[in-house]
């Protein structure tokens, strides 16, 4: 065993957690410069140490695709503490929407790049359209109160479906006018095609491959999240494992012949770089951490708490518990984007449901309901056991791999006995910290005679 | 007062009028039901001695995820633990009875020990032997798992049991998975007695030879098939009894009822829960055991999937309730071989969750479940 | 007893301040074979404290349970200011102006007290989702108004110090307080107690009683508590129902209860009014 490449990786995992704790400082200063200097700062270092510099490189191509995995694995793990953590509902669907978001991001790159705009064109116009028909039926279905959830669901389906087949019918035509702006069948040289033009299209798959997985999981969750917990787990396993079979027949049974089922697509645009990932990374958690603190992360949290005062305090149980499945699913979803083009090839044996366990784990190991904890063991879990034990196990031999899965859960079964509210339950770092109030004295308030409680 | 109590009714109702759409929930069931009649109709129609076939394998299936079905319900009833790890104490079982027939040749023990004893007998005594060392080897590795990793655990909220029981549940595949224990590798598994089919025709029920393939439209059953059928009846049976007439089954009911009282009351709730995981492992190793013998090819992963039937089983017929488990399973059998048979191999797994689901938005509790209420 | 308005239909002002703020008609609430309430009729009056007591298990929180919401009665109206509540939900029914508190505290326990009450504003915060995540002047500004009304409300009832706790953090009686200050906050016409004075010695049970008086009279409200401790009751309840087996067996002032020999026997058994026995 090469000790000094052992040192060196441990180095390099404490340096990222480091690095990720001064993000979270940086962006928690108050002035605005302040903010703005850290996330540059952060970008630019690990920038950095991604280019060559006379030869070497501080992260070499491995270190980079631990980084990438990282950062999606973040996103997916932060928007499953924001359903179970925060919100109280035990999913293991996350997974399943993670699948999503990759295929359909990979599938409007890879058409993109093969000269079809059609990708993005129906993909992009579904996402529209369906979010549209949401919020009519929303409206409609708000005028009639006391329908059962399940009549609701079948409403928002028939108009999922149709908006379907009008963005299909009109996608399409457009993707038709538009094909020869692309040029011939194997020229590279429009303007479609070009650098500009790519990083724009990875911005717009990854958005349309995190909102087709909200627009899912709403239409998913409507119905089966008032199941209550372990029933509406139950019920999320089942789906990570339908949306696994029908990834398996994407050929098949679904009009999807590029994404070639089982074998696996490949050919996705290797877009993905650290700017990407980084940005994505970072809006996902300023936007958990600034929903999280407002009222209407309150309200997501009370329902955690304790439904039945929630209730009594005006808040919508089901209107809530719905808001962060999809929320929780949208980040999940772009996850995925990120994931599918750093990758460049997907696999439906990599969205089982045994790995869709990953995110679970790594919550509560990070603790529940602390989006520091879940960053840090995301981070942790990828570089670590994906990366450190990876190198040692590789030298011990071919059976390293099934090692890592036989350490895994005796690594878990001792954190679940020695410290079960997770590593850093309750506790959030920098950016992320609960905004404390300033405690006032009685001399500020209007002399009202108080009866003292004990 | 009586101005108020004519209007009531309408005045509910104007007041939800959604509550009147409710049929539009219902037609979209009745059209999912329609469409699967309208695939099967017409295949019973066409050919009904392959759609009894294909009823045939699927209660195989369905009396196989029985067994494993009530090691689910029992123990979620008792302790609310969804038990990831049962599963694979049904490949264990598979496993053990494996190594016990291939390397110790112990489904013909009396023969070996006593030269000459009769070959049939000796068949007999054997196998049961395997099934009853199988099954106690399920049983102590259960109690065990229980003890160590579900006892510290039981005062701890609920998701750090259940995440011990996935991590288990991983431990027990991947360990198994190690070149020195079962290796990754599917292993053809060795069946203790031959495997011996009959066809029925009008003209009575004949037995296969080797070799020869029976006439078209005739249903098949094999001896296993019979073997599997009595084996979940008969464990159904005296887990019912087990469960209705004896002191342990009160003590069992009273303990998933309260455990607190039922600890007040003078019940030793842990040796209670112990046993409770302790008839569902067997039930579960037996199960395995059968499961490879009907299918001969066996390896770690063998019960994640038959597993996860298993636990929706369970869910289907009502959690905590051992008919419905049964009830469930057969279900679960069911659809799965009919979707083999007449949609396709591939879309099984996403049938059997798609009924699950549709299931728990129809009747949330399953079908014999009955509903938790909570007191504010 | 006042006839009330048809159901939902607006009501002027005048028209409104003319109706009893809680009237309840007929209610009957059946699980399974059981009758919890049968036919269970009360009237409350605006402005007024009234009390509901009875044995335990007579079907009070079950009442309480349908009024806001929690149960579905079998059969009945439950009014409040004129509009029939039945078959709201029960957030809606909270919207509408009913506060209330639980037998057994039911705050959220890992929050904050603060954020335990910041919570009862979430219905009127006067911002919603996207202006929470764009961080807009105009959730700055709503924000911070309703953090310090909150903390209006926590200095008013003496809970200032515990602004940054964990609710579950706080001594018992703190709880209650926080209990029913979080209640208020949400600005109800009609607040229900649920056995405030559970666990309480009687010191505090006094400070209880200033504490309720105070906040009908500061802040307009009426009040119908549920109570077993009969300190509180006959001391600061107007009107008193007394239930047993889900009936209603006694209605007046504290006075008239306190000699009804039906309720002594409820509480004490028959026989007991013969032998005197005092409440």
């Amino acid at each position: 065993m090469d000790l000094n490449q052992l040192a060196i990786s441990l180095v390099k995992i404490i340096a990222v957690l480091a690095w990720v704790y001064g993000l979270l400082w940086a962006v928690g200063r108050k002035p605005w410069w302040a903010k703005a200097l850290g996330i540059v700062i952060a970008f630019g270092i690990i920038q950095l140490a991604l280019t060559p510099i006379n030869g070497t490189q501080v992260f070499n191509d491995f270190d980079r695709g631990l980084l990438f995995q990282a950062c999606g694995m973040t996103m997916v793990a932060l928007g499953l503490n924001l359903i179970y953590g925060f919100n109280g509902q035990f999913s293991l669907g996350q997974w399943g929407f993670y699948g999503i978001g990759a295929y359909t991001a990979a599938d409007v790159t890879y058409r993109w790049v093969n000269h079809d705009a059609s990708g993005l064109l129906v993909g992009g116009l579904l996402v529209i359209l369906v979010g549209l028909m949401i919020l009519v039926v929303g409206r409609l279905i708000a005028r009639y109160k006391g329908m059962p959830v399940l009549s609701q669901f079948t409403l928002y389906l028939i108009g999922a479906g149709v908006a379907a087949v009008i963005s299909v019918l009109i996608g399409n035509a457009i993707a038709n006018a538009i094909a020869p702006a692309f040029g011939a069948a194997d020229a590279s040289n429009s303007v479609l095609l070009g650098n500009v033009a790519q990083n724009v299209i990875l911005v717009l798959a990854v958005l349309v491959g995190g909102a087709f997985a909200a627009e899912v999981s709403f239409l998913f969750g409507l119905p089966v999240l008032s199941l209550g917990s372990d029933y509406f787990g139950i019920a999320t396993l089942g789906f990570t494992i339908v949306v696994q079979t029908l990834l398996v027949n994407t050929d098949t049974l679904l009009p999807f012949p590029e994404m070639k089922g089982g074998r696996g697509m490949i050919g996705i645009p290797k877009l993905t770089t650290w700017f990407w990932a980084f940005v994505f990374m970072l809006a996902v958690i300023i936007v958990m951490r600034n929903l999280i603190y407002s009222s209407t992360g309150r309200a997501i949290i009370s329902v955690r708490e304790d439904e039945t005062a929630a209730k009594s305090m005006g808040i919508d149980i089901a209107r809530y518990k719905l808001l962060a499945f999809v929320i929780g699913s949208l980040f999940a979803g772009i996850g995925g984007g990120i994931y599918a083009h750093y990758i460049g090839f997907l696999s439906p044996a990599t969205f089982s449901f045994l790995l869709g366990f990953n995110p679970l784990i790594i919550i509560v190991f990070g603790g529940l309901g602390s989006m520091t904890g879940t960053i840090a063991a995301s981070f942790g879990w990828i570089f670590f056991l994906e990366g450190l034990l990876r190198v040692i196990l590789g030298q011990l031999g071919t059976e390293a791999p099934t090692w890592r899965f036989v350490l895994y859960p005796i690594t878990l079964l001792m954190l679940m006995l020695l410290r079960p509210q997770g590593l850093l339950g309750g506790v959030e770092w920098g950016f992320l910290r609960h905004p404390k109030v300033a405690v006032r004295t009685s001399q500020t308030t209007q002399g009202v005679p108080v009866p003292a409680g004990k | 007062m009586a101005q108020a109590t004519v209007s009531k009714q309408s005045t509910y109702a104007a007041r939800r009028p959604g509550a009147r759409m409710a049929w539009i929930g219902q037609a979209f069931l009745g059209l999912l039901a329609l469409a699967a009649l309208v695939i099967l109709v017409p295949h019973l129609i066409k050919d009904p001695a392959l759609f009894l076939q294909i009823v045939l394998s699927g209660l195989q299936l369905g009396f196989v995820y029985a067994m494993i079905a009530l090691g689910y319900t029992m123990v979620y009833g008792i302790v609310k633990l969804i038990n990831f790890a049962h599963g694979d104490v049904f490949m264990v079982g598979a496993f053990v009875s494996y190594y016990l027939v291939a390397q110790f040749q112990l489904h013909v023990w009396p023969a070996l020990v006593w030269p000459g004893f009769s070959p049939t007998l000796a068949l007999l005594i054997g196998t049961l032997s395997v099934m009853a060392v199988c099954m106690a080897v399920c049983v102590v590795m259960a109690v065990v798992i229980e003890r160590v990793a579900y006892k510290p655990l039981r005062d701890a909220p609920r998701i750090a049991a259940l995440i011990t029981s996935i991590g288990v549940s991983f431990f027990l595949e991947f360990f198994g998975a190690l070149y020195f224990v079962f290796s990754g590798r599917f292993i053809p598994y060795k069946r203790p007695f031959d495997v011996v089919t009959w066809y029925i025709t009008t003209s009575g029920v004949h037995m296969l030879q080797p070799g020869q393939t029976p006439p078209s439209g005739a249903p098949i059953i094999s001896n296993i098939f019979l073997i599997i059928v009595a084996a979940s009846v008969a464990v159904q049976l005296l887990l019912q009894y087990l469960v209705r007439r004896t002191k342990l089954g009160k003590a069992m009911r009273a303990t998933s009822f309260d455990k607190p009282t039922a600890r007040l009351m003078g019940i030793n709730v842990d040796q209670v829960i112990s046993f409770t995981f302790a008839v569902g492992a067997a039930f579960a190793g037996l199960g395995g055991m059968l499961y490879a013998i009907a299918y001969p090819s066996i390896w770690t992963q063998l019960g994640i999937l038959p597993g996860l039937k298993a636990f929706v089983a369970a869910v289907l017929g009502g959690i905590g309730s051992i008919p419905g488990a049964f009830v469930g399973a057969l279900i679960m059998g069911q659809a799965e071989a009919l979707t083999m048979g007449f949609i396709s191999t591939p879309m099984r797994d996403a049938v059997a969750f798609t009924i699950l689901i549709l299931v728990l938005l129809v009747r949330p509790t399953g079908i014999f479940g009955e509903p938790e209420k909570e007191k504010a | 007893m006042m006839q009330p308005a048809t159901t939902n239909s607006p009501m002027t002002a005048q028209a409104r301040a003319a109706v009893p703020a809680l009237d309840i008609q007929n209610l009957t609430k059946l699980f399974g074979g059981l009758k919890a309430v049968n036919n269970f009729s009360l009237t409350v009056q605006r402005g007024a404290l009234d009390g509901l007591i009875g044995p335990n298990g007579a079907g009070k929180t079950t009442v309480f349970n349908m009024i806001t919401g929690l149960y579905v009665p079998t059969t009945g109206d439950i009014f409040l200011d004129g509009d029939n509540l039945v078959g709201m939900e029960p957030f809606e029914i909270t919207q509408s102006g009913i506060g209330r508190t639980f037998q057994n505290i039911r705050l959220f326990p890992t929050l904050t007290v603060l954020d335990n009450v910041r919570i009862a504003y979430h219905t009127h915060a006067g911002y919603g989702l996207f202006d929470g995540l764009r961080r807009n002047a105009k959730f700055e500004a709503k924000e911070r108004e309703l953090t310090e009304r909150a903390e209006d409300f926590l200095n008013i009832f003496g809970l200032e110090r515990y602004v940054n706790e964990q609710a579950r953090n706080l001594p018992y009686g703190e709880q209650r307080r926080v209990e029913i200050a979080r209640a208020l906050a949400s600005e109800p016409k009609l607040l229900l107690l649920d056995e405030p004075a559970a666990g309480m010695n009687p010191g505090e049970i006094e400070k209880l009683m200033e504490l309720i008086h105070f906040v009908r009279d500061r802040f307009n409200l009426t009040i119908l508590l549920i109570e077993h401790q009969m300190r509180l009751v006959m001391n600061i309840c107007e009107r008193i129902t007394v239930m047993d087996f889900g009936e209603v067996i006694a209605r007046g002032n504290p006075v008239d209860i306190q000699g009804d020999k039906r309720v002594v026997e409820a509480y004490l058994g028959r026989g007991a009014a013969g032998r005197g026995g005092k409440v």
